[in-house]
């Protein structure tokens, strides 16, 4: 293969990881842009929701869609209800304070990590994707799945973006993000916006979970990686900034698909990455699209 | 601060050191490793409780710090053939310099993003541990051998591989570092850090340097962690980059939190406290981090402000 179509595979690849990356990190910037909560625990969301979804579609037989439609509808409605929760047991009495959630979202990593390593097992497996064509492009044949991947996220973000500049849920909740005082006197329930937003943010981690699986398998320690990842992208991004976390996304997703394929060393295209990133941010603290904080 | 509140510290911080002197010789064979370890984190907790507890700087890059004085020991040792002093300057230099660099850069920023630009770069020095695998040998690392790690001092030879001289050497290091922050945190110095905690710009308007400040801050945080990180290569003679990993930037974050921020002998009831609880439950059950994280959640829950924070809060106000 020439150098342009390693190119445009090396970024078709990276538009996946980029796609599903674009939903954790918004859950992510979600959560803490409304409720000024880092929830450590985002990675684990993100494999609970894989788990659930092998352990669904496993469950159905017949034609592998049936068992994955079924994995999507119930892997963030399990996920949403284990965040909504822990979000009610634990951050409320926590009066949603920075540090203390830090240290209490360490601890559902660690309680849920557990629990998956206990009943699931060690092993990676494989999800049956619903549909997988293989489309036939001049250079090489694509998996057709994976362009779905990317088509499912880009209509899910459009989704989030709709409720959230469109409908009344989506008023409240940016009400409370820019005032929950002001917003708790105009009677609007902070509290249960509160642990909406957050079990919200968890099934956006679920979701883009489930798309995953079936290109990469469910394992129990699969929520690390993207953390950090998502952790990058909402600060590259700016804070509550739905256009550049896409952007973000984009833009790590792409560096990553890129740096794996074409580089010789991929360690040391990955410190040259991680450096390049940290110092954009060290000269625009504010991220790409953010305002300087209030 | 009046004189008998203040003599009343400093007898409580030597008394405790006598109590862990008087500990070295009752505690039975095994207690006494763990405890070895748990001085030398408690150093590289204490290193973070400055920036955290003190300056309310966030890092979570801090294993980088650590790990600078693990290789900035380890190789010179086990490479070149430094003797023990030599190498464990090198270390705290090592982890010194790079503080100074990343502090210089990273205090640009504040709050969330430089939680992330640490931990960016902490990223970068694991990786870098990945990627001179001839010299570091990546995840595997290197076992310092027991002959090289011995001091000499005229004819009585110090083997660091010695359980009681090991005890007494982390206990010495554990001491001066504490005593040290002590020192330093009743200092105009420490005052001025908690001034930035509670308000920076205030204290910029009353024509502090604040920048000067948390950098100063940042060296002195990476000092200590440095000097955690050469002890505990040496001592144990064991250097790899799982130290380095993102998992080692979390856990002093936890130890400080858990102990008490802001307090001087919280990082170490943390530190010895999570080791505890992690020893007793994997004793018990093979899913023994269950049991550690419902602990963390009931220690947050119940102790919000840490061990000693709590301790501090309702009963001893004194405390420093």
């Amino acid at each position: 293969m020439g150098f342009g179509p390693l190119l445009l595979l090396a970024s078709l690849e990276g538009l996946v990881t980029a796609a599903t990356l674009a939903l954790m990190a918004l859950g992510l910037s979600l959560v803490f842009g409304v409720m000024r909560v880092v929830n450590v625990a985002h990675g684990e969301f993100f494999m609970l929701g894989a788990v659930v979804a092998w352990a669904v579609s496993t469950a159905f037989a017949g034609h592998p869609a049936i068992g994955f439609t079924a994995a999507l509808l119930v892997a963030p409605l399990v996920v949403g209800a284990v965040a909504f929760l822990a979000e009610r047991l634990v951050l409320k009495r926590l009066n949603y304070d920075p540090e203390a959630t830090i240290v209490a979202t360490i601890g559902l990593l660690y309680i849920v990590q557990q629990l998956a390593l206990t009943f699931y097992g060690a092993d990676a497996r494989p999800v049956q994707p619903p549909f997988n064509p293989r489309i036939q492009l001049p250079w090489f044949g694509y998996s057709g799945y994976k362009l779905g991947v990317i088509a499912a996220a880009g209509v899910l973000l459009a989704g989030v973006w709709f409720v959230l500049a469109r409908t009344r849920a989506g008023l409240v909740m940016r009400a409370t993000q820019y005032d929950a005082e002001t917003a708790q006197a105009f009677g609007i329930p902070v509290g249960r916006v509160y642990a909406g937003v957050f079990a919200l943010g968890a099934m956006l981690a679920a979701v883009a979970a489930v798309l995953v699986v079936p290109v990469s398998q469910a394992h129990y320690l699969m929520g690390r990686d993207p953390l950090l990842l998502s952790f990058v992208v909402v600060i590259i991004g700016g804070l509550g900034s739905l256009r550049g976390t896409v952007v973000a996304a984009l833009l790590i997703g792409l560096s990553d698909g890129i740096i794996s394929t074409l580089f010789f060393s991929p360690t040391l295209a990955k410190i040259l990455a991680t450096l390049l990133v940290a110092l954009v941010l060290v000269f625009r603290p504010q991220g790409l699209f953010g305002t300087a904080a209030r | 601060m009046n004189g008998t509140a203040s003599a009343r510290v400093w007898l409580l911080h030597l008394a405790f050191i006598a109590a862990l002197v008087a500990a070295g010789f009752l505690l039975p064979d095994y207690h006494r490793g763990v405890f070895s370890r748990i001085l030398v984190l408690a150093v590289f907790a204490m290193g973070y409780n400055l920036l955290l507890g003190y300056c309310g700087l966030l890092s979570l890059g801090h294993a980088m710090f650590f790990a600078a004085g693990l290789y900035g020991a380890g190789l010179p040792l086990y490479h070149l053939g430094w003797g023990v002093p030599a190498s464990f300057l090198a270390g705290v230099a090592a982890g010194g310099g790079l503080a100074f660099v990343v502090g210089a850069l990273a205090l640009r920023t504040v709050g969330v993003a430089f939680m992330i630009v640490t931990m960016m770069f902490a990223q970068v020095v694991y990786l870098t541990t990945l990627y001179f695998t001839t010299w570091t040998r990546g995840e595997e690392g290197l076992v310092l051998p027991p002959a090289a790690r011995r001091v000499g001092f005229g004819d009585t030879v110090l083997s660091l591989s010695d359980p009681t001289s090991r005890y007494a050497i982390a206990l010495t290091l554990f001491s001066i570092v504490l005593l040290a922050m002590l020192r330093l945190v009743r200092s105009p110095f420490g005052r001025t850090l908690a001034g930035i905690r509670e308000n920076e710009e205030r204290m910029r308007m009353l024509g502090y340097d604040t920048f000067r400040a948390k950098l100063s801050a940042v060296v002195v945080s990476g000092l200590a962690c440095a000097a955690a990180g050469a002890a505990y290569g040496l001592l144990f003679g064991y250097v790899g980059s799982g130290f380095a990993s993102i998992q080692y930037s979390i856990l002093p974050l936890l130890w400080v939190l858990v102990g008490g921020a802001a307090t001087t002998l919280g990082p170490l009831l943390g530190t010895a406290f999570m080791f505890y609880v992690i020893d007793y439950a994997s004793g018990l059950t093979t899913a023994w981090l269950v049991l550690v994280g419902a602990a963390l959640i009931f220690v947050v829950l119940f102790f919000p402000k840490g061990i000693l924070g709590t301790v501090r809060e309702r009963w001893l106000k004194w405390l420093p």
